[in-house]
């Protein structure tokens, strides 16, 4: 390191007479400087080229004596064992790793729309849809670029369009720690949000996320993750992106830079054989511009809103794993929770739908709300392939500051609740059905008693699953 | 004055221990053990699992991606086995160093000829590996293959410390010969028992031992023991039966001991990686054990 350094130094003394153009006698000076210095440095190399060589002659001698015996063994190994020819690659060897996720669900609920009372709508198609629905189809594809990076693409088939859930490419050799993404990705912010709905142990999204994100939180940019060289599991990580979902907007999107950031921190570890645990705490920053959200004003008729604004969001989240010896296979039991705090700031727009008998006027003026919400679930396996959950979230609207739209539409502090009971049964790791009971008062005022049936469906190589 | 600075030097070398040269970290306690008769105090080994686990169902748990972000090596099994979780561990943790194709990448049932390759692969037949059955550890002779070619590998890691490997590698080679020498003479009379399996774990074992695997516990390899394939495979061991029900020490007691009642065949359980059973605390053990209990069970 010191050699390129002084070899760098004098390219630089070299280089530096052109621009500088010194007296001849200083640049003979410098010549017999780096003259000096680059005989050195020839030295130095012949002496370390000299104990490579000797390093790899010892290596070779080692490298052969092993050989040697590995050949002995082989043979041994050939004489008894009836030799199998070698195995090909796997098939997909130089393919993408293909799997496909059928996913669809028989519901029994009330029907219409059913927003969280007191949240601007995140804008997702939240499963509404009664009586027999495909809800989800996935195409998923993956594999390695090169030696340098992965790729991984999500297709979402929905009936008259193809999502493009995730599309990115990974960094796989940067070592010391860190991982980069880029693309659209699945922010890593919270516990759940990485998930894809099919790996959910429920068969609908919690409150709290279905409050933030819609879904989950989509990021079209770029993130960096760094996990830290000790015995405790520690990861930091950022991501800046476009930021036109929600809770950013597309027009907040539409700008040069970062519509939103993120940054996150995790902590995990093992306690004993039986246990593991990891807790993280997240933050998300949008700045919406124009975004549109639908609402039910003061005289009960549909409102548009518009936001422009700043969108900020703090996540906290835990999970705690226990499966007798750490194997899963037989009984496990997984307990998650996590809380959010988001306030907005900025200006709301509602649009006149007075014609309508609406209650707005088209008025814009400063909008300020801080709303906050928890879930918690638990979800036990007490045989191989059968499982029972339970879950409950609540949210807080709290109470929003309208100043002109506070005669249009409601600023109360409403606390949506849901609490959900399911069980499944997974004939293999390959497909699972399920059962599940909602008691949904996300609806403040109109409570809704909810059944799912739900199957899902994976076809193709074994995914690797995320803790 | 003296004695002030040799106790703080000798402080200085307890509280800093001498750095091993390879942070190992093995998938499966095998080759946790393995590396250890290879390398000995030259590298720091830790082992992903236990014998109390699937290895086919393990999590990616945070301590497992602080383990594999700081691993020199890692030392597999391969051959799908661990393909739920390892790509999860190798590409989430931040290191160059263990990805497929690296030299700190170790597959051992790439060194060796796989059995039961499928001819078919269709998931109606269970979670069936691609590439073969990836369980060979329980062949002291593909043991001695893996473990010539892992000596290799480290001496290509630690090229500074390859005649130690080499020497080490000559050591248990002999020792290992011997070994087999000598389970092959005691397991002489296993030749052509035939048994039940749980799982196809122990298709190497019965290969070496010349014993003969008429059923297995599970329906399709990876599928969970159903009460009517256990009763078919009752009936069928009328026809043709066997003298005993084997399992791995991570797996059910329930249905072998099932089988077992009905049957009237003891149910033998086998420690099938090291650490499964007491005295099988290494790779000798391992086989110590799995004989005895093994002969115990075929008087
Ligand atoms: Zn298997």
């Amino acid at each position: 390191m010191s050699t390129r350094n002084t070899f760098i130094v004098a390219l630089c003394a070299l280089a530096t007479p052109a621009l500088a153009a010194p007296q001849p006698q200083e640049l003979d000076a410098i010549r017999a400087e780096f003259e000096q210095k680059f005989q050195a440095l020839q030295a130095d190399y012949e002496a370390r080229l000299k104990a490579l060589e000797g390093r790899v002659q010892a290596a070779e001698t080692q490298a052969g004596a092993a050989q040697a015996t590995a050949q002995t063994a082989a043979a041994t190994a050939e004489q008894t064992a009836q030799a199998a020819p070698p195995p090909p690659p796997p098939s997909s060897a130089f393919n993408p790793d293909i799997s496909l996720i059928l996913q669809g669900a028989y519901n029994d609920r009330a029907g219409g729309e059913r927003p969280i009372s007191g949240f601007l709508p995140a804008g997702a198609h939240a499963h509404a849809e009664r009586g027999f629905t495909l809800d989800h189809t996935e195409l998923v594809m993956s594999a390695n670029i090169d030696p340098y990076l992965r790729g991984y693409l999500n297709l979402a088939f929905l009936d008259d369009e193809v999502e493009v859930e995730e599309a990115w490419f990974q960094s796989l050799q940067l070592g010391h720690g860190l991982t980069v993404k880029g693309g659209r990705f699945r922010s890593g912010i919270g516990y759940q949000n990485e998930k894809h709905p099919h790996a959910w142990d429920f068969a609908d999204n919690n409150l709290v996320y279905e409050a933030l994100f819609g879904e989950g939180l989509l990021q079209d940019g770029v993130q960096v993750r760094w996990l830290a060289p000790t015995e405790l599991f520690f990861e930091l990580g950022a991501e800046v992106a476009k930021g036109q979902f929600f809770p950013g907007s597309d027009a907040g999107g539409d700008q040069n830079g970062a519509g939103s950031w993120a940054a996150f921190a995790h902590l995990g570890g093992d306690v004993g054989a039986s246990h593991s645990w990891r807790t993280g705490l997240s933050y998300l920053k949008a700045r919406p511009r124009e975004r549109e959200g639908w609402v039910d004003d003061l005289n009960d008729a549909e409102a548009l809103t518009r936001f422009s604004g700043d969108s900020r969001t703090w996540l906290a989240d835990a999970v705690w794993k226990w499966a007798p010896n750490g194997n899963p296979r037989e009984r496990n039991l997984t307990l998650a929770a996590e809380y959010f705090q988001r306030d907005e700031d900025g200006d709301l727009t509602c649009i006149d739908n007075s014609l309508d008998g609406g209650a707005c006027l088209g008025l814009t003026d400063r909008y300020a709300s801080d709303q906050s919400g928890w879930y918690a679930q638990a979800v036990y396996q007490f045989m191989p392939r059968w499982r029972v959950g339970t879950r409950y979230g609540r949210l807080s609207s709290g109470d929003a500051e309208l100043g002109l739209n506070a005669a249009s539409l409601e600023a109360a502090d409403l606390n949506p609740e849901r609490w959900s009971l399911m069980t499944d049964f997974s004939p293999s790791e390959f497909s699972r059905f399920r059962l599940q009971f909602n008691r949904d008062e996300a609806l403040v005022g109109e409570p809704d008693d909810q059944v799912i049936l739900q199957y899902i469906m994976s076809l193709g190589p074994h995914g690797a699953h995320r803790f | 004055m003296r004695t002030a600075f040799a106790f703080m030097v000798l402080a200085l070398l307890l509280a800093a221990p001498a750095q091993a040269a390879l942070r190992v970290l093995a998938c499966e306690p095998e080759w946790a053990a393995l590396t250890r008769e290879l390398a000995g105090e030259l590298a720091e080994v830790d082992s992903a699992t236990t014998a109390l686990q699937d290895p086919h169902r393990i999590e990616a748990r945070p301590s497992l991606l602080a383990k594999a972000r700081r691993a020199d090596l890692l030392v597999c099994t391969g051959a799908e086995l661990e393909a739920g979780w390892l790509p999860l561990l190798q590409r989430e943790a931040g290191n160059g160093r263990i990805q497929p194709g690296q030299p700190g990448y170790f597959e051992a049932s790439a060194q060796v000829p796989l059995l039961e390759r499928p001819t078919q692969l269709d998931r109606a037949q269970g979670d069936v590996h691609a590439a073969g059955n990836p369980h060979v550890q329980l062949d002291p002779r593909r043991m001695a293959t893996i473990a010539a070619a892992l000596a290799t590998r480290l001496s290509q890691l630690d090229p500074a410390h390859a005649a130690r490997y080499a020497e080490r590698n000559t050591d248990f080679q002999a020792r290992w010969q011997a070994a087999i020498t000598r389970w092959e003479g005691q397991g002489a009379r296993l030749k052509g028992v035939p048994v039940v399996v749980h799982h196809r774990s122990f298709s190497y074992l019965a290969d070496w031992l010349g014993l003969v695997v008429v059923g297995d516990l599970e329906p399709k390899p990876g599928v969970e023991p159903s009460a009517a394939h256990l009763a078919e495979l009752l009936g069928s061991l009328h026809a043709r039966p066997a003298r005993m029900i084997l399992r791995a020490a991570y797996q059910s007691a329930q249905p072998s001991a099932w089988l077992s009642q009905k049957a009237g065949i003891p149910a033998v359980e086998l420690p099938y990686t090291v650490g499964g059973a007491p005295g099988s605390d290494d790779l000798f053990g391992l086989f110590e054990v799995t004989l005895a209990r093994l002969l115990a069970a075929a008087p």
